[in-house]
């Protein structure tokens, strides 16, 4: 990684990883937390106002202004919760997992502040249940840090999810960590009021817990000078698909899509032509070639181009992709997660992929392209949670912008790429058990 | 009293509320039994946590990682979400399906293999979970090393370490 641009998450860690505790206290590892604690809460929060910075789990809320929603202990005979969202599934998203493997400790030590600032003395990290050794590593840091007393009076569990997208949405969530199916609640309430077991909780990204860390270091006011307006600080782009080097990079916000690509990421893999880029996760809209060299990497440029930042996870795609064919990928995917709560979106998801397999193999009609454009406008915005919708989004992105390569399907009653696409004959999960019938292939 | 009976009470002693220590405890058990939920297991842990077998399926049954039926020795899981596909994941899958012989959603007694949505490995792929612990940028090339490192065979061909 180019080390050129300002680390704000993985300062100190030259490449490598803090996971020794002696390492990371000799990059002033725990001073914040020291200096958090000599505070006021409110104080805190209004670091972290100042700071501007906003949530970096795809939502981008105000992270000061979250905490701040919570009510004042003393008003209520309810704990006060903190749960930080570890449980990062977006697809093209691999962030969290790196910051927890390299400043595992920077991590935690922010969670410690922001349990400070909220208050709270009991912590729950819902980590996703594949990240395994992340959980690992988790655990021994605890351990580390509790035989050095820096916990305090707060306790800190980590919980593993056992994998379900789904429980990235915050409500789903707390409903996973109470013991029940993950299946969205409906707001308001919000979590700042009734939360965990019905209290006042704050739900947080891991990257966002990890800033606040460095945030209280070195002062909010420092904090907002980075970035561009309404996107201050640095962010950890996960940069993947056909580019040479794929991985996470630090950058500003308002950093050039092109260069995220072309210089941190070596350029498109095989010397072929950009196609697309999806740029904040694959609930994001798409952007074609042209627009992803206009762009650049901040709320307010990817807001103007019509899409989002969301998750920060850019993928990129090259000239070998069948749009057709990522369309159905995508919403295979969504349809697999769904939790089957609202019917739009569990009827409507599997509605999508079988129209958009059709189109692929040739079966499509001109009328199933209106059928795909009913479909998703009766699954969008009638869900309790986004995930429907991001299947729609992002579905009729692809549709929208690349609609040649959908009427051509049409047309020529098959794939025009004849077995030529980057994504040909990709099994997802949802088409698994029909494929285990199979014959075993010679 | 099952044998995880005392390790289930301390994950409930964790949480404020008992059933939240269903997934830590259904974990547990299925570590315990091999891999998988049994009818036992769901027994064990309801038992544990004054919740019901049917409860403890509910849970079990909603999320991915829970198995409920045996699995192989091995468990080898291959994303083929998006950025993996792109970078040539079902050539992965390919390569499994004719070494091991078995169809990916298949069981021998030796590997169960499935495809599997994004292990969050995107910029690394392809992205393969061998019972549980990653693999990263594995390609299809990859595989008979692969298998021969699980079988306990020795492999000569000299190669980059597939570690992460």
């Amino acid at each position: 990684m180019a080390t050129s641009t300002p680390e704000i998450v993985f300062a100190g860690t030259n490449g490598g990883a803090l996971t020794d505790m002696a390492d990371y206290e000799a990059v002033g590892g725990f001073q914040a937390l020291a200096k958090a604690r000599s505070m006021a809460p409110d104080e805190v929060i209004d670091e972290l106002n100042v700071s501007s910075l906003r949530g970096r789990g795809g939502a981008f809320f105000p992270t000061g202004r979250k905490w701040s929603f919570l009510p004042k202990p003393d008003t209520l005979d309810k704990p006060h919760y903190l749960v930080i969202n570890a449980d990062e599934s977006e697809p093209g998203t691999f962030k969290d997992r790196e910051i927890m493997l390299r400043v595992p400790f920077r991590f935690l030590e922010g969670a410690l502040i922001a349990a400070h600032a909220i208050q709270s003395k009991h912590v729950f990290i819902y980590i996703r249940g594949e990240y395994e050794a992340e959980f690992e590593l988790l655990v021994a840091s605890l351990e580390k840090m509790r035989a050095r007393d820096l916990l305090g009076e707060v306790t800190i569990v980590v919980h593993r999810g056992a994998g379900a997208y789904i429980c990235g949405e915050e409500t789903a969530l707390l409903e996973s960590l109470e013991g029940h199916r993950g299946q969205p609640r409906t707001k308001p309430p919000f979590p700042a009021i009734a939360g965990l077991y019905a209290a006042p909780t704050a739900v947080n990204n891991v990257e966002s817990i990890t800033t606040a860390t460095s945030i209280i270091e070195i002062g909010g006011a420092a904090y907002a000078e980075l970035g561009v307006e309404n996107s201050a600080g640095t962010r950890v782009f996960s940069l993947s698909g056909n580019v040479v080097n794929g991985g996470n990079y630090e950058l500003p916000h308002g950093y050039p899509l092109r260069d995220l690509i072309g210089v941190q990421g070596g350029g498109i893999a095989g010397g072929r032509a950009l196609k697309a880029v999806i740029p904040g996760g694959s609930s994001t809209v798409i952007l074609t070639a042209d627009e992803a060299n206009r762009v650049t990497l901040d709320f307010d440029s990817l807001v103007g181009a019509g899409t989002a930042i969301g998750s920060a996870a850019v993928i990129v795609i090259d000239d070998r992709c069948c749009m057709v064919q990522l369309a159905v990928r995508v919403s295979q995917f969504y349809q697999h997660e769904s939790c089957g709560k609202c019917t739009p979106c569990r009827v409507g998801t599997k509605w999508l992929t079988t129209i958009l397999q059709k189109i692929e193999d040739g079966r499509g009609r001109q009328a199933d392209m209106d059928l795909l454009v009913s479909v998703a406008e009766r699954i969008n915005g009638k869900c309790l949670c986004p995930l429907g919708d991001s299947d729609a989004i992002a579905v009729m992105s692809y549709f929208d912008k690349f609609r040649d390569e959908f009427q051509a399907h049409v047309d020529e009653g098959g794939c025009p790429y004849h077995d030529s696409s980057s994504l040909d004959n990709l099994l997802a999960p949802v088409a698994q058990h029909v494929h285990e019938h199979a014959p075993v292939p010679a | 009293m099952s044998t995880i009976h005392d390790e289930i009470e301390a994950l409930r002693a964790q949480y404020p509320d008992g059933r939240s220590a269903v997934m830590p405890a259904l974990q547990l058990a299925q570590a315990c039994n091999g891999g998988w939920l049994s009818e036992q297991a769901f027994r064990d842990v309801a038992e544990a946590l004054d919740l019901t077998p049917a409860y403890c399926l509910s849970i079990a049954s909603f999320y991915d990682m829970f198995r409920l039926e045996p699995v192989g020795e091995h468990v080898i899981e291959v994303c083929t979400n998006v950025s993996c596909g792109l970078k040539g994941a079902q050539a992965v899958v390919d390569a499994f399906e004719r070494e091991l012989g078995q169809r990916a959603g298949e069981t021998t007694d030796g590997f169960t293999l499935r495809t599997v949505e994004c292990l969050g490995g995107c910029g690394w792929a392809t992205v393969v979970a061998v019972d549980n612990r990653h693999r990263l940028h594995v390609q299809a090339g990859d595989v008979p090393r692969l298998l021969a490192e699980l079988r306990g065979i020795d492999w000569e061909e000299p190669d980059g370490d597939l570690d992460a």
